[in-house]
């Protein structure tokens, strides 16, 4: 058979974990990480860069507590600026944990069990970085608690008809999901470093959190059931979180925002700027720990070939967006697609389609979907481009509307700029203590993948 | 000297396989009050030992239907009762713009339902459990798979029981003391 019609078939694909390996190594092998390997100068280095550019990230937080949102670059008429932007963008790389963790599991894709620890605890950070935006921005932060349900002595209640509304029970409904998600998922395996340990503090610590696991027949029923049903729960919260989001847009009236076609857009859109998310993750860890056995080349492919098949639904997104701008035949409409080719932000629409539609093509090569540094840079591209594509739909819709009387421009200040690095220096430090402190790879589920783990017929 | 109850002997097996078969075989020897113990979830596992019906997904089902309720009758009682804002002229019972906080609540209820009864139905947090006693039962969480028979259990006696588990072709078989 030649290249050109080689198909491929689930036996040339590269394995899910590679083979050699028994319960005790797997075990061994991802405890070792936690427990008994050094604390090296380039899991230092990283933290300690990740931790300063946190920093930044308090003081700028501190200073806008103490000045009020006037020290950023939002103004009528852009009143969303990057924190909008940051809250869209960092809630959509979230989206991919889920799926992962989730979809993967009720499509019984086994390959998921290698990376839905890290991916989780990418999602649960992810909506961390996310929730700060929204509540920094509210001029009065500290009265953010105003947003929920309570009987207060002011006879107040939240809106119910307004979608930002929607946004606070849908973001906090998926922040609180994704932590008991990835809780559950980790007790087995607390249960396990709990009883590897050899520092008494590690043992106890550990033993804590495990609760008292014990691996009973009865408990893995339970659990099992639960965890199916978490999974089958958190799929269509997953799907609601960014509709909800796009919801914050789409109910409005501005040109570019009051669209259908939002919520399943902004889904995919999600998906594809999570798995990049993954990819960046992935490719250093599975280097820098010596974890190519588990996470293999199938996890490379398989990741590149959603990005590949959500950047596409993206494209459409784009394409319909385009087409309905001259369909519709609203002169504001055609005035936006006009605006976001030739405006004073044409280099960022041009510089999105590159990032997103462009660059991504290349992952139709077989080749640039196994090797990893490729990979890295595609996945930098593609977030980029969906950072991109959030500041478009933000700014470009908002900056130019109705009236030309109401025109404006928008420009991010040093403390808008240092709010965002900021976020990232906290996601980035929260990765490197997770990687330290708990089993990046789910040990337990890994056990599942080997042949003796089924039980043969008598 | 005083003796220290025991809570039952443990069976210490290789593979899955071997304790599905174990499990299996001591549940048709009518003892009933048995438990299996493996580092990984095992779908035979818990019919071998005669547990058929867990009740979480029931719990799932009642937390779930609790949280559409009450999401959706907060909303229509702020709305309708408490807080009425006339926006435009709209109903203040508007349905429609109710239904994305009732499908979060639910969604929140079943999880933490889903959460919350299974750690309770497991009888967890229980930071004792007399199987800890034993040394080897450290091999659970790794490579080592374990079936227990309480002393609770009617046809239990300690020479007995261990004549039986013998049989069963154990790697090691222990007492656990309570």
């Amino acid at each position: 058979m030649d290249e050109q019609t080689h198909i491929e078939t689930p036996r040339d694909r590269a394995p899910v974990i590679e083979p050699g390996h028994t319960f005790a190594t797997i075990t061994d092998k991802i405890s070792s990480i936690v427990l008994t390997r050094p604390v090296s100068n380039g899991w230092l280095f990283g933290f300690g860069i990740s931790f300063l550019i946190t920093m930044i990230l308090l003081y700028a937080i501190g200073y806008l507590f103490a000045r009020g949102v006037g020290i950023w670059g939002v103004n009528i008429p852009v009143g969303w600026g990057f924190a909008i932007v940051n809250f869209v963008w960092w809630i959509g790389i979230g989206h991919a944990g889920t799926l992962i963790s989730a979809i993967l599991l009720l499509l019984r894709q086994a390959w998921r069990n290698s990376i839905n620890r890290f991916a989780e605890a990418m999602t649960i950070f992810a909506v961390a970085c996310a929730g700060m935006f929204p509540v920094l921005h509210l001029g009065r932060p500290w009265l953010a608690y105003w947003l929920f349900p309570y009987p207060n002595t002011m006879n107040y209640w939240p809106q119910f008809r307004s979608p930002l509304v929607w946004d606070v029970f849908a973001v906090s409904t998926y922040a609180t999901t994704s932590i008991l998600f990835w809780f559950i998922g980790l007790v087995p395996d607390l249960a396990t470093l709990r009883d590897r340990a050899e520092n008494p503090w590690a043992q106890k610590i550990y033993g804590l959190l495990a609760m008292g696991w014990r691996g009973s027949a009865r408990h893995w029923s339970r659990y099992e059931t639960a965890y199916l049903l978490l999974a089958g729960l958190a799929t269509p919260l997953v799907l609601s979180v960014h509709t909800v989001v796009s919801f914050d847009f789409a109910i409005g009236i501005v040109p570019g925002w009051h669209t259908t076609i939002f919520p399943p857009y902004f889904v995919a859109g999600a998906i594809y700027s999570g798995f990049a998310m993954v990819l960046m993750l992935a490719i250093p860890i599975r280097k820098f720990y010596g974890l190519e056995d588990f996470i293999t080349e199938r996890h490379l492919q398989n990741s590149a070939k959603v990005m590949l098949a959500t950047g596409l639904i993206v494209a459409y997104g784009y394409g319909i967006e385009a087409f309905m701008g001259w369909y519709s035949g609203n002169r504001y409409d055609a005035f936006l697609l006009w605006n976001r080719l030739h405006g004073p932000y044409h280099f960022w629409y041009w510089s999105l389609l590159t990032c997103n539609i462009g660059i991504p093509q290349l992952l139709w090569i077989p080749r640039m979907r196994n090797r990893p540094v490729p990979l890295f840079l595609i996945s930098a591209v593609i977030l980029t481009g969906m950072w991109l594509e959030r500041f478009i739909i933000v700014v470009v819709s908002l900056h130019r509307d109705f009236l030309t009387s109401s025109w404006g421009m928008y420009y991010p200040t040093k403390w808008d700029w240092a709010t965002f690095i900021g976020t990232l220096g906290f996601f980035t430090a929260c990765m490197f203590l997770f990687l330290r402190l708990l089993p990046g790879i789910s040990i337990f589920e890994m056990r599942t993948l080997l042949p003796e783990a089924e039980v043969k017929p008598e | 000297m005083k003796r220290t109850p025991i809570y039952g002997l443990m069976a210490e097996f290789d593979s899955p396989t071997d304790l599905v078969v174990a499990a299996r075989k001591t549940y048709e020897a009518g003892y009933k009050k048995i438990d299996a113990y493996s580092p990984f979830p095992i779908e035979e596992l818990s019919e071998a030992i005669g547990f058929h019906y867990n009740g979480v997904p029931l719990v799932v089902l009642v937390g779930g239907i609790l949280g559409c309720l009450g999401g959706y009758l907060l909303q229509w009682w702020i709305a309708t009762v408490s807080y009425p804002v006339n926006v435009g002229g709209r109903p203040y019972h508007s349905a429609p713009a109710f239904i994305v906080v009732t499908f979060e609540m639910t969604i929140l209820f079943a999880v933490l339902a889903a959460v919350f009864g299974m750690l309770a139905l497991n009888g967890l947090p229980m930071p004792y459990h007399p199987v800890f006693n034993v040394p080897r039962f450290a091999f659970a969480t790794k490579d080592r798979f374990f079936l227990i028979v309480f002393s609770s259990d009617p046809r239990y006696s300690s020479t007995g029981t261990r004549t039986f588990l013998e049989g069963l072709k154990p790697r090691s078989i222990s007492e656990v003391p309570s």
